[in-house]
């Protein structure tokens, strides 16, 4: 990635300008899709996207609309680049994670494009840092055509209730199973490991419940080891919707308030584990 | 086996499970007629604990007709069932037990609040049946405190302390750690708590005597015990005879039985030098030390005054050291409660230390001294039944 020689301090070559008060609306969600080095970069005029994927059988991606942003300017219709996500956190948190009231860091995140660095400003009571991080060249995130009209069952859960059974479940289970059902269990979560299997069941009139719709009874695994991240999106978000289509892919949408009180989202998309599929 | 629990007591029986974990692997769960029995064993067979729940503790208590069911499962999976304890009061409104004998499986199922519903099928092993030999009436020496006093009394341990030795006279208690003979002498910590008879709800001494038993495993009923603040009870005979640890009420008995050591490990390996049966030997001749101006002090302090380095939390309370607090002990007894203190551990104010212990041991006609060298003298008796000493 060849470093530009022009000066990047100049505001007039930034293809991205994105400002905000308080960088912790960006860091907090950025955390929660953090279990891969590298992340996908999108901006559209409409806000920011990023996107992390592993191993071709899970995407996390992180909705930051353009209004949470103090700034949010634009040249192109869509800017992507890729940026080693932990260097990136570590950069936004550099002031220390220390959440003292009245006190906030700001940032002024700046691209030029296609070759150039992240460029990023960082101030908190009158201490400026800037930083600079290598950028890549964006791979393509995996399509996985999940789209609404082949969703088979659909529930929104508040996240409460959900947080509670994730911290619980047995990890020595190698699969999650999800059960979704018009009929009883209705939503079950289960385990197999090493001491025996466990259920957790939510009935459908479950004042948790917020949204139930199941079409047909749909059982499906997948990798603990996979969904596990996923538990950093949950602890954050105040809502949960999950959502299964026709052929067992399984897409969890989380609601997420920042401090200010705005809502951003993160999705996570997971493939069902192929083993079972022949049984 | 159809048992459904609800309530408060669904966080008893965590409590129960949780504390049984803390001395060994396996939960042997057997349903009888008299209550549901909880037990576990360790390894080495020197602990036992049961948890008797009477079929009032639950709101259905069906057992297989017939005969008779036991089974042992690991405890960590049984404490899955039950995580976060602090969460369980608010959240679970009831648990039901069932036994399917069909599947081997045993099913724990937790009805929680917003209709959530946990079920937990575990898979069991066929046992026999786990009870150890023990008779609570017989022993001579009984010992009831409220809970608090006791995990206040061990809170002064580390957490790595092994053993801890209890040793009784007509009117103390004395808790303090036991250090193995192998320890290096100059850089043992020795701690120690004297209670006083009227701390106890109940004080039964009919011989004086010194167990030394495993703390970890006491702990582990102090914890059950504090939960629900009931009065634990002590049994104990002479050492080498296995100390009972009780905690009853209307609905549940908890019996924890632990060994201890021996006299011949005791005292093994300690000179015959009766002066130091209580503690480790030191090995140099510690009576030249400042023994006067320790005297003296203790001669003119009284003994049942709360030692404010040793009790800063309760100071109406009765702890005190048996030696007096002089200034410079003082200042050393506040090191000594650190743990890893490593001031403590030079040789002078240990061997300072040790001195003004054993300064107790020297004949006076102060009362206190001659409690102490009583109960010196029937620790240091070689034989297995304890004489009473005679006193100059």
């Amino acid at each position: 990635m060849p470093l530009s020689t022009q000066s990047q301090t100049g505001g007039d070559n930034y293809v991205l300008v994105a400002s905000l008060d308080n960088v912790r609306n960006l860091s907090n969600i950025l955390k929660a899709i953090t279990f891969k080095d590298h992340a996908i970069f999108n901006a559209t005029p409409n806000g920011l996207k990023v996107t992390v994927e592993d191993s071709k059988c899970l995407q996390a991606n992180a909705f930051i609309q353009a209004e949470i942003f103090q700034e949010f300017t634009i040249r192109e219709d869509s800017v992507g680049f890729q940026v080693n996500l932990t260097v990136l956190l570590d950069c936004l948190t550099i002031f220390g994670g220390s959440t003292v009231p009245g006190v906030a860091t700001a940032l002024r995140m700046c691209y030029n494009g296609y070759g150039y660095p992240l460029t990023l400003f960082l101030e908190e009571g009158g201490v400026v840092t800037v930083c600079k991080i290598n950028t890549q060249e964006p791979e393509e995130p995996i399509d996985f055509e999940f789209c609404s009209t082949n969703v088979t069952n659909k529930v929104i859960l508040q996240s409460e209730s959900l947080k509670e059974a994730f911290s619980e479940l047995d990890m020595t289970s190698e699969v999650l199973q999800i059960t979704m059902s018009p009929s009883q269990p209705y939503f079950r979560l289960s385990t197999f490991g090493n001491s025996g299997n466990a259920h957790y069941d939510y009935p459908k009139d479950s004042d948790m419940m917020e949204l139930f719709q199941c079409t047909k009874t749909q059982t499906n695994r997948y990798k603990m080891s996979l969904l596990k991240p996923s538990t950093k999106a949950l602890a954050l978000s105040c809502k949960v919707s999950v959502r299964t289509d026709c052929r067992g892919f399984l897409s969890l949408q989380y609601l997420v308030r920042n401090d200010d009180g705005q809502i951003c989202f993160v999705e996570y998309y997971c493939c069902p584990d192929e083993e079972v599929e022949e049984d | 086996m159809d048992c459904v629990v609800t309530g408060g007591n669904v966080k008893v029986l965590a409590k129960a499970i949780h504390s049984l974990s803390r001395i060994g692997d396996e939960l042997y769960l057997e349903p009888q007629e008299d209550g549901l029995a909880l037990r576990s064993v360790n390894s080495s067979r020197s602990a036992y604990a049961c948890f008797l729940f009477s079929p009032l503790f639950f709101s259905r208590y069906t057992i297989p007709l017939g005969h008779a069911f036991r089974c042992k499962m690991a405890i960590k999976c049984v404490q899955a069932v039950f995580r976060s304890l602090s969460s369980l009061e608010k959240t679970v409104e009831k648990c039901h037990i069932e036994l399917d004998g069909e599947t081997s499986r045993l099913t724990f199922t937790l009805h929680c609040k917003h209709g959530l519903l946990k079920t937990h099928n575990l898979s069991f092993q066929d046992s026999e049946s786990l009870q150890a030999v023990f008779d609570k009436e017989s022993c001579a020496n009984m010992l009831r405190a409220q809970p608090r006093l006791l995990v206040d009394t061990v809170l002064h341990f580390p957490p790595s302390l092994e053993e801890v030795s209890v040793s009784v006279s007509g009117e103390r208690v004395w808790f303090r750690n036991h250090v193995d003979d192998e320890a290096e002498q100059s850089k043992a910590m020795l701690t120690e708590l004297c209670l006083s008879s009227d701390e106890f709800d109940h004080f039964a001494v009919g011989a004086q005597t010194s167990i030394t038993f495993c703390l970890k495993e006491l702990r582990g009923l102090l914890v059950f015990a504090e939960s629900t603040g009931l009065p634990v009870s002590m049994y104990f005979d002479e050492p080498g005879s296995p100390v009972v640890l009780s905690v009853t009420d209307s609905v549940l008995e908890v019996n924890f039985v632990l060994a201890t050591l021996s006299d011949d490990s005791n005292l093994c390996n300690h000179n015959n030098n009766t002066k130091r049966a209580r503690s480790p030997p030191p090995p140099d001749d510690f009576m030249t030390d400042d023994i006067d101006s320790y005297l003296i002090a203790m001669e003119t302090s009284e003994l049942a005054g709360p030692s404010d380095a040793l009790a800063p939390r309760s100071p109406s309370s009765n702890h005190t050291l048996t030696t007096q607090p002089s200034a410079a002990m003082r200042s050393l007894e506040r090191g000594e409660e650190e743990e890893e203190d490593t001031e403590d551990t030079e040789r002078p104010p240990n061997k300072k230390f040790r001195s003004l212990f054993f300064g107790s041991v020297c004949p006076s006609d102060s009362q206190l001294t001659n409690q102490t060298i009583k109960s010196q003298e029937v620790l240091a008796s070689d034989s297995e039944d304890d004489t009473q000493a005679s006193l100059p």
